[in-house]
């Protein structure tokens, strides 16, 4: 049980920032291998379904995998091992988070999403309801929810990438910006979708490797490392700690990360990838796992680095713990290692990028152009251009906003995201879906509200006012404003459905429920 | 009385098997839902309010609060394969045969 302090000591200085050719070339690889997938499917793609659903042809598998390589972003493997590494068990308290929502995506939203859909969940929200008012609240709901995801996104990787490859900031947001666009113009959803794959199964190879690795270390027994933790940080490490003291702000945030999954638009998006319901379910249940699987390994990574690592050079090198799985990945596994893992960070970072920019693209050219300017006659292949240019388009935003917010903290703004996703988008489009009584007014009060006042209530919570702006106290008092922004929701969207009732919506429910739940007439 | 095979989607929806087929569907989804919700949320209070019931130890350097967490995961893993299981033995059987009747 203390060699874990000798091996420390006799750890050399950490090789990252420096660019690593193993790294350098892993990462060519993966540019490589997913250039010519792009490739490949740019081939296959043409047609509508094809670039924003992949043909409906992904199987309930593949969809799964995809699902979760969309999910298990370099924030999360990097940010919950760090969280774990330097904080101890809260680390896990916050990924069990992330991981509740995946069920209810399955009992209340997927096979419903998958027949009544299209190409994005404003589809299912619009389908009764009248298309212009809704397809614009809904589309503003999911740009702002994109937005959010994507800078902190950008941020992170130019960080991340600075750090790991010695790279400039700016060059390494301009290099992710480019490769991601080439994905999402050329290769639309299938290529979206195997670079999913693809990063998928590297980060749960990668990282089980990594724990294979440090337990080797403990004799394979979790025993021992939890042993060499508590002899030399105590056994508090073990418990929860100081994450979680307010109940309203853990149901909060709580809220927020639950139904926040089930109205992210790049993952509800996946869901019209395949063939039928059925699949979608299974999907659900097979991202579920390797979700479930992926934070498991993230609880013994974090748990690995604080006691072979140790938590004093892990904070020196970054104050958050972000770097703790690479230095872990030194240690055990040598330079080659650092490389393979720091590659698949990169890697990650590309794939939920791409993942992001398809949904973003998609709510401008399908619900925006084609139900509000086209009022709903859609010219198939002029479609698909506003497709693309949106997709260059959000491609050199996501660039110039991953610029603009160079060195600010943005950590707040993925769980803006969950917010506005749990508040603008999941309450309608979980209205549409089961009430029968929900009304167009209802639909777009209910989004605003959720939207406006998730925006507004963060900017005067202790998230922004007191850890940003540095004021002495917030005026607003949780973290995270998702209890108050969602139930305003859901309440507005019942008061005013209920106020002035809206017969031809009400009259299309019945006929809606043919398609809902036996996939009549289904795409 | 004579049943003919095939009938208007309005017939079909309103039928007592189709109701009953939709009423069971959101029965199951609400249990596993509140079964989530009860789990995660009755977690979360645990740790806000009893830190110290989850940090008692229960094995050599094992607080209680490990497996709980983990047990977390699981369960919430095993939920969606329950719901998945009721869905392929029995929901996709009805949804065939009330599709079956649809002209």
């Amino acid at each position: 049980m203390y060699f874990a302090t000798i091996l420390l000591q006799a750890a050399p200085a950490s090789t990252l920032g420096t660019a690593n050719p193993i790294s350098i070339a892993m990462f060519f690889l993966f540019v490589a291998v997913t250039m010519y997938i792009t490739y490949w499917a740019a081939k296959k793609t043409k047609t509508g379904s094809e670039f924003y659903a992949a043909g409906r042809n992904i199987s309930g598998f593949q969809n799964g995998l995809a699902l979760a390589g969309d999910y298990m972003s370099a924030a999360s493997f990097l940010g919950i091992a760090g969280m774990v590494a330097t904080k101890g068990y809260d680390g896990l308290i916050y990924s069990i988070g992330f991981l509740v929502g995946w069920p209810l995506i399955m009992f209340l939203i997927a096979e419903p999403l998958r027949n009544l859909g299209k190409y994005t969940f404003a589809d299912v929200v619009a389908y009764r309801l009248r298309q212009r008012p809704i397809r614009i609240v809904s589309s503003v709901g999911s740009l702002l929810t994109i937005a959010f995801y994507l800078i902190a996104q950008m941020v992170g990787a130019g960080g991340l990438i600075r750090t790991l490859f010695g790279l400039q900031y700016e060059l390494a947001v301009l290099v992710v910006g480019i490769v991601m666009t080439a994905y999402v113009l050329f290769g639309g959803m299938l290529a979206t979708t195997w670079v999913q794959i693809i990063k998928a199964v590297l980060l749960l190879g990668g990282a089980s490797v990594l724990v294979l690795l440090s337990l080797a270390r403990f004799g394979f027994s979790p025993a021992a490392l939890f042993d060499s933790v508590t002899t030399q940080y105590g056994e508090e490490m073990l418990a929860p700690g100081g994450y979680i003291t307010n109940p309203f702000d853990a149901l909060s945030l709580g809220l927020a990360l639950m139904l926040g999954t089930a109205g992210l638009p790049h993952i509800l998006m996946r869901f019209y990838t395949v063939p039928d319901a059925k699949a979608a379910r299974k999907s659900v249940f097979v991202a579920t796992g390797f979700i479930g699987y992926f934070y498991l390994l993230t609880f013994l990574i974090g748990f690995s680095a604080m006691a072979l690592v140790g938590k004093a050079p892990i904070e020196s090198i970054d104050k958050g713990g972000n770097m703790a799985a690479l230095l872990l990945a030194e240690q055990t596994g040598g330079t080659a290692f650092l490389g393979f893992i720091a590659a698949v960070a990169f890697a990650t970072i590309l794939a939920v990028v791409a993942g992001l920019t398809l949904s973003g693209a998609s709510s401008i050219s399908h619900d925006l152009y084609v139900h509000v300017f086209k009022n709903g006659i859609s010219d198939e292949q002029g479609e698909i251009k506003v497709a693309k240019r949106a997709t260059i388009a959000l491609g050199i935003l996501s660039i110039v906003l991953g610029l603009v917010f160079k060195g600010q903290n943005v950590a707040f703004m993925v769980g803006l995201a969950f917010s506005i996703a749990a508040s603008a988008n999941f309450p309608a489009l979980l209205m549409s879906i089961i009430w029968k009584k929900f009304t167009t007014r209802g639909a777009v009060w209910s989004i605003a509200t959720g939207a406006i006042l998730s925006l507004v209530l963060i900017v005067l919570s202790p998230t922004i006012m007191v850890d940003i702006m540095g004021y002495e106290e917030a005026i607003f008092p949780l973290k995270n404003p998702a209890l108050v922004s969602m139930s305003g929701a859901f309440l507005m969207g019942i008061v005013v459905s209920l106020l002035q009732p809206e017969p031809a919506a009400a009259a299309k429910f019945e006929s809606e429920k043919l398609r809902t739940y036996l996939g009549v007439g289904a795409e | 009385m004579q049943i003919p095979d095939t009938h208007s989607p309005h017939e079909v929806i309103n039928s007592p098997a189709f109701r009953q087929l939709v009423r069971r569907r959101w029965s199951v989804s609400l249990v596993l839902t509140l079964a989530m919700l009860t789990v995660y949320f009755g977690f979360l209070l645990v740790v806000a309010f009893n830190k110290a019931y989850l940090a008692q130890m229960v094995g050599k350097n094992l607080t209680l609060a490990i497996p709980v967490g983990l047990g977390i995961i699981l369960f919430a893993w095993l939920l969606t394969g329950i719901y998945v299981y009721w869905a392929n033995n029995h929901y996709d059987q009805e949804v065939a045969n009330l599709k079956a009747k649809v002209k």
